[in-house]
């Protein structure tokens, strides 16, 4: 443990659609430059309790405290602006854009956008447009896709769309990068680079990741700190060779026998 | 294959003889206090029996025409070459110029109603350009355009008949209204999806005109306000006398009076506002929030992932669009002089509308290419008369059918990363 505050404070979060319980008080913490790996069963609820945390369901019950800040029931866009940026299952790009424009409008909060300082080309918007274009140069040199600037997001290859998606979320300049299965569909070699550039950003900017993964072998290597989630209740948690040998979480992925 | 047809045929041709043999071949006349039936003229058999012979090998040779259908060719592509020279900026540049130089030029050389007929398709453009921001860009259905147009050119008309408000900063309070109005109808309705949004925005055209009919006491109603005041060029007047304390423009300049000097200043006034509405526009499309609009209508989702505020953005698009019709309104309250609510029906959204979607949604060329069409070929086609609206409707149909994307369908400018 690196730090004696978690960043990210869950307790109690419940969330009911009509009479189906999908989350039911699960608790978690996560601390500064950790990573912590959300696993479990599919159906699980892995993906509500992030829909939930990051603002776009309102969850019925609980707690979630985001640096020191209650940030539960609030719209999606300001979770989002508060630092906490996620990635979806299913690649969500600006499909018909172009990828260096994947990048701006990530900065579109951060960028000038006063009517008339754009009408007029101020200089004080020119260096916040020149700014933007830095640091989109800068990312997609980082995930290796600085040759595709110019193409449509939708003709890179899946695995870049990955990485594209990964870049567009730190161009934000989030603290906490929240990431809902980001090697589904990946090949292991591009697994192993995802794996590498994971660890990359928490070293060298000062990034906490949440992860929903289903690649145990990324997962086990990977993680600070395992959150189990069986049928939307904690099943258990803790680091990784605490979770291996759980015999709860082997009966839950394995079957009862 | 013609002997499975030869059934229908037969039936359709019998058909034919008799329902129009009925309706058209025989009438009954009033004789004295009875009824007669008599036969119709010998020309009107022979147009039956032309239908009914139509009708009879249209269906029997039916397979092979939609086969002739099929093969016929469709709408030209635009050759490779050309498209690839339209990227090029400067191509582009000169081209722009070029329609600038013939839009100034056009009144010295066209004749009064030719003027007049160009200074209606700018007004067409600037509410196509307008609308086209608020449906081609930000992908909002918007039937209810003409509501913002009303309120420029009622909100120009009323401070010009109350208060004597002059058209300049007349303009500027009928620009301010409409954006008023559609930030506050955007406010609530924004949070609607697709065709919810399209049925409130047609309900809120309707309600503005609507209230203009009846709130007599201020808009005199469906009598309209008349003796709107005509534009003036820095307070030079554009009549044979000048009103009180005020010059006229051909005693400033010290020419003979013309009346057609006020249409040709129209005219040119329009166009000024027209290249405004384009610059603003295109400056739009490059700016965070032109991106933004794009970004919404693909994947509003990721927008919000992302610390975007989706409402914000989209009430932003409505509000800059109905500004631009508030500035339309004015001045097509000026250019008539007389306004009434009758000007301002669901048909105009839905003419608007139809330019947007004709000419390429988000397209600004392929905005002002329709709207040229959209006004000036009911105006040819005038001799046809009634037929018109059939015309216009035909035309409509086949361009959906042929170019459903448009004429000329958007390009947006992307911003390149320089290497």
């Amino acid at each position: 443990m690196t730090s004696t505050t978690p960043l990210l404070e869950v307790s109690g979060l419940t969330m009911r659609f009509g009479g189906l319980l999908a989350v039911d008080g699960v608790a978690l913490n996560v601390f500064p430059q950790q990573i912590v790996s959300m696993i479990g069963p599919n159906g699980a609820g892995k993906t509500t309790v992030f829909n939930c945390l990051t603002g776009f369901y309102k969850p019925s019950d609980g707690k979630i405290i985001f640096r020191g800040e209650e940030i539960q029931g609030l719209p999606g866009f300001k979770v989002a602006r508060k630092g906490m940026i996620r990635t979806f299952q299913h690649v969500r790009l600006f499909k018909e854009m172009t990828v260096l424009e994947n990048l701006l409008i990530a900065q579109h909060q951060s960028m000038n956008t006063n009517m008339l300082a754009g009408l007029f080309k101020t200089p004080s918007y020119r260096r916040s447009e020149k700014e933007a274009m830095d640091r989109a140069a800068y990312w997609l040199e980082r995930v290796d896709l600085k040759e595709f600037a110019n193409r449509k997001a939708n003709t890179l290859a899946y695995g870049q769309q990955r990485r594209l998606e990964i870049a567009r979320c730190m161009v934000t300049q989030p603290s906490l990068l929240m990431l809902d299965e980001p090697a589904a569909g990946l090949n292991p070699r591009e697994t192993e680079d995802l794996k590498v550039l994971i660890a990359e950003l928490r070293q060298n900017h000062d990034l906490t990741i949440l992860l929903i993964e289903h690649d145990m072998k990324l997962v086990m290597s990977i993680s600070d700190h395992i959150v189990v989630i069986n049928q939307g209740c904690p099943l258990a948690q803790g680091t990784p060779e605490q979770v291996r040998q759980n015999p709860d979480v082997i009966k839950a992925y394995l079957g009862e026998t | 294959m013609m002997i499975q047809n030869l059934k229908p045929a037969v039936i359709s041709a019998v058909v034919v003889v008799v329902l129009t043999g009925l309706l058209m071949g025989v009438r009954l006349e009033q004789l004295g206090t009875g009824l007669t039936v008599t036969g119709a003229g010998p020309d009107v058999y022979w147009k039956i029996a032309a239908a009914a012979a139509f009708m009879f090998f249209f269906n029997l040779f039916r397979d092979h025409l939609s086969a002739l259908w099929k093969a016929l060719p469709g709408m030209p592509k635009t050759p490779t070459t050309l498209s690839d020279a339209a990227e090029k900026p400067l191509v582009r540049r000169l081209f722009w110029c070029f329609l600038i130089a013939a839009a100034l030029i056009w009144p010295f050389m066209a004749n009064r109603g030719g003027t007049d007929l160009a200074t209606l398709v700018l007004i067409y453009i600037m509410l196509g350009l307008g609308l086209n921001i608020v449906v081609g860009l930000a992908g909002l259905l918007d039937l209810g355009y003409v509501g913002f147009y009303a309120v420029g050119a009622y909100s120009y008309a009323l401070l010009a008949m109350y208060f004597g408000v002059g058209f300049w900063t007349g303009l500027i309070a009928a620009g301010c209204m409409a954006a008023l109005f559609g930030f506050l109808l955007g406010f609530p309705v924004l949070r609607l999806r697709g065709d919810y949004l399209a049925i409130v925005t047609l309900g809120f055209g309707e309600i503005i005109r609507i209230l203009l009919n009846n709130m007599t006491w201020l808009t005199n109603g469906p009598n309209g306000i008349g003796g709107i005041p005509k534009p003036t060029l820095f307070g030079l007047e554009f009549s044979r006398r000048a009103s009180e304390g005020m010059q006229s423009f051909h005693d400033f300049v010290g020419i003979s009076y013309d009346s057609s000097h006020r249409v040709i200043f129209l005219y040119l006034l329009a166009l000024l506002l027209v290249l405004i509405t384009l610059f603003v526009i295109n400056r739009l499309l490059r700016m965070p929030i032109g991106r933004a609009w794009e970004a919404l209508r693909e994947d509003e989702i990721a927008c919000r992932s992302l610390g975007i505020n989706p409402t914000a953005i989209k009430l932003n698009a409505f509000t800059i669009g109905a500004t631009f019709a508030g500035f339309a309104g004015c001045f097509f309250a000026a250019r008539q002089g007389f306004i009434s609510p009758e000007s301002f029906t669901f048909i105009e959204s839905a003419i608007i509308l139809a330019i947007v979607v004709l000419g390429g949604m988000g397209s600004q060329v392929g905005v002002i290419l329709a709207a040229i069409i959209m006004t000036v070929l009911p105006e040819m086609a005038r001799e046809f008369n009634e037929y018109r609206m059939l015309l216009f409707g035909l035309m409509m149909v086949l361009m959906m059918i042929w170019r459903p994307q448009g004429l000329l369908p958007m390009k947006r400018p992307h911003m390149e990363l320089r290497t």
